[in-house]
């Protein structure tokens, strides 16, 4: 009886928690339905009417350049520093050579810089190497901050490969590259898989950068955009809230679909048995 | 597996990935020091060697003190929030009778993780609102007066209203890293230890947290890392204000660097903050095994 009560306890206090982290998300979606009226004289009640055109109004008023340049960013972020880890750690996992660890040891450095200590000489850089204001410019400075870790998810995975595999190919007359690209590759599609959506969820969310390499409107991300949004448009806080809305969608449908590689990206970095 | 020309055949696969670290990584954090030794800024042509007087400088700068006391408020709540309650509730959702729902509640609690940090911040700082938000009618329904609460707005509350916002969105991510930890370890031990009659409470604290010890070091650095280095949330809630109230390392790095156009000092900053975050990442390489098989 008396643990009977207090698995009533643990599960009203689980619920209070699950209410708390969902209110402010229903919240969010359902101001983006109101109007601004509604938000201000209102704030408990359901939209009178769903105001569909908020999201419309959004989308139009930047939300859609801003989606269109963050799906080209994070998607080229994405892709350049996934298939540079992919070729990194094929020698730091499988072929034997002097100076390895050293070179381990610089790639996995790259974990401890943080973007924050770099951001005004890659400003600097930026603007000598004509990738200020570019998307370019974002791809390959957001990529390059994902490339270490990635290098040490897709290492660990290749290291569990057998290596009798590439022995046996080798043996056939098998080239190094043909290795890689008919055996390693296609055996570590999951890690690959799990790579990028860790990389993607970075990127897509990436805020400083944005706000300091890119500068004209039509090249802006989403993070920022919806920024300068908030600033621009104070009193249309239904607009910026439907913005928002639309901002948090990719993300979502991602995870409930890849669900299993996506927990598995995050937990490789940070789980230790 | 030694093969013929594996070193050349080796560089030429590293050779993409270590050119772009080194000169988008290494060498703006060796760039950034040297910049920090002059003055400078992005709209003047003016640049003018003045050694280590930034650093100096940095030492007596009040708002630094602001700063590190704000990063700090991050570092406890972080730790508090994102290790020892995520810990709590991933310990409680692995409990037998809970298993059914695991699902469920590991799902709800991860969404907000997956949101933009702006749009946490912007949500929250709408929440917050004396006018629009939420937070006033709630406090309200238990009768506090709210004429004078304004989270963001008064300069002792901000960086807590900040923070919390913080909290709520990761919280969730550390529970669900935390149960993939915990379904590691064996239930075999559990059971033992229920046998010896062991209360769920001396479980937790004898079996589960010591057998997490190296995950839960971890992510302690990561989390500490993470809250030396916020940035997005005080910018776009507060913008370091009300005054200088919310500035964080980083936002005060931005304003003195992109705003005050004194790049020189702001470089000092960021070597500043590189100091700390590279320190805490040592601990972070260590824990994790770079053996060569």
């Amino acid at each position: 009886m008396k643990k009977k009560i207090s698995h009533i306890l643990i599960l009203a206090v689980l619920i209070l928690f699950a209410f708390i982290i969902i209110l402010p998300l229903v919240w969010m979606v359902l101001t983006g339905f109101k109007t601004n009226t509604e938000l201000f004289l209102e704030p408990w009640k359901l939209p009178k009417e769903w105001k569909i055109e908020n999201y419309i109004n959004a989308w139009n008023a930047g939300i859609g350049v801003f989606f269109k340049n963050s799906v080209i960013t994070t998607a080229g972020s994405t892709a350049l520093s996934t298939l540079l880890a992919c070729f990194a750690a094929y020698p730091l996992s499988r072929i034997k050579f002097k100076t390895k660890k050293l070179w381990v040891i610089i790639i996995l450095g790259g974990l401890m810089l943080a973007p924050q200590s770099a951001v005004i000489s890659l400003f600097k850089m930026s603007q000598v190497l004509g990738l200020y204001d570019s998307y370019a410019g974002m791809m390959i400075i957001t990529g390059a901050f994902r490339i270490p870790f990635a290098t040490f998810l897709i290492m660990t995975f290749y290291k569990d490969i057998s290596v009798s595999l590439d022995e046996s190919a080798y043996i056939d007359g098998a080239k190094t590259r043909q290795v890689f690209w008919r055996i390693i590759i296609p055996l570590s599609k999951p890690i690959i898989a799990s790579c990028a959506i860790v990389s993607f969820r970075a990127v897509w969310n990436e805020l400083m950068f944005a706000n300091v390499l890119l500068e004209s409107t039509a090249k802006k991300t989403i993070p920022i955009g919806l920024v300068n949004f908030q600033g621009a448009t104070t009193t249309n806080w239904t607009m910026v809230m439907a913005g928002m809305v639309i901002a948090s969608v990719p993300l979502i449908i991602v995870f409930l679909f890849l669900q299993k590689q996506f927990i598995r990206g995050l937990t490789a970095g940070g789980v230790k048995g | 597996m030694s093969r013929k020309g594996g070193r050349k055949t080796a560089f030429i696969y590293l050779a993409p990935a270590m050119i772009v670290i080194i000169v988008f990584l290494y060498l703006p954090i060796i760039l950034n020091f040297m910049n920090s030794l002059y003055k400078w800024g992005a709209m003047s042509t003016e640049v003018k060697w003045v050694g280590f007087k930034y650093y100096k400088q940095l030492m007596e700068d009040d708002t630094i003190r602001v700063a590190l006391k704000n990063n700090l408020v991050f570092v406890v709540t972080s730790v508090f929030c994102q290790i020892g309650v995520s810990l709590v509730i991933s310990a409680v959702l692995e409990s037998k009778f809970l298993r059914p729902w695991q699902s469920l509640f590991r799902t709800i609690y991860f969404i907000p993780s997956l949101l933009m940090i702006t749009v946490t911040g912007i949500t929250f700082k709408m929440l917050y609102s004396p006018t629009i938000g939420l937070l006033n009618p709630i406090l309200e329904l238990f009768g506090v007066n709210t004429s004078h609460v304004d989270i963001l707005g008064n300069a002792k509350t901000a960086i807590w209203g900040v923070a919390a916002a913080s909290q709520w969105q990761f919280v969730g991510y550390t529970v669900v890293l935390f149960i993939v930890a915990m379904q590691s370890i064996s239930d075999d031990i559990y059971e033992a230890a229920e046998i010896d009659g062991a209360s769920g409470i001396q479980r937790f604290f004898w079996i589960t947290v010591p057998l997490m010890k190296n995950t839960i070091m971890i992510n302690m650095i990561i989390i500490i890392t993470g809250a030396v280095r916020v940035y997005d949330e005080v910018y776009v809630m507060t913008n370091g204000g009300p005054g200088r109230a919310t500035q964080t390392l980083a936002t005060y790095l931005y304003q003195v660097g992109f705003k005050n156009d004194q790049m020189g000092y702001a470089s000092a900053i960021a070597f500043f903050v590189f100091l700390i975050t590279f320190i805490l990442g040592l601990f972070q390489m260590k824990g994790y095994d770079l053996s060569d098989d």
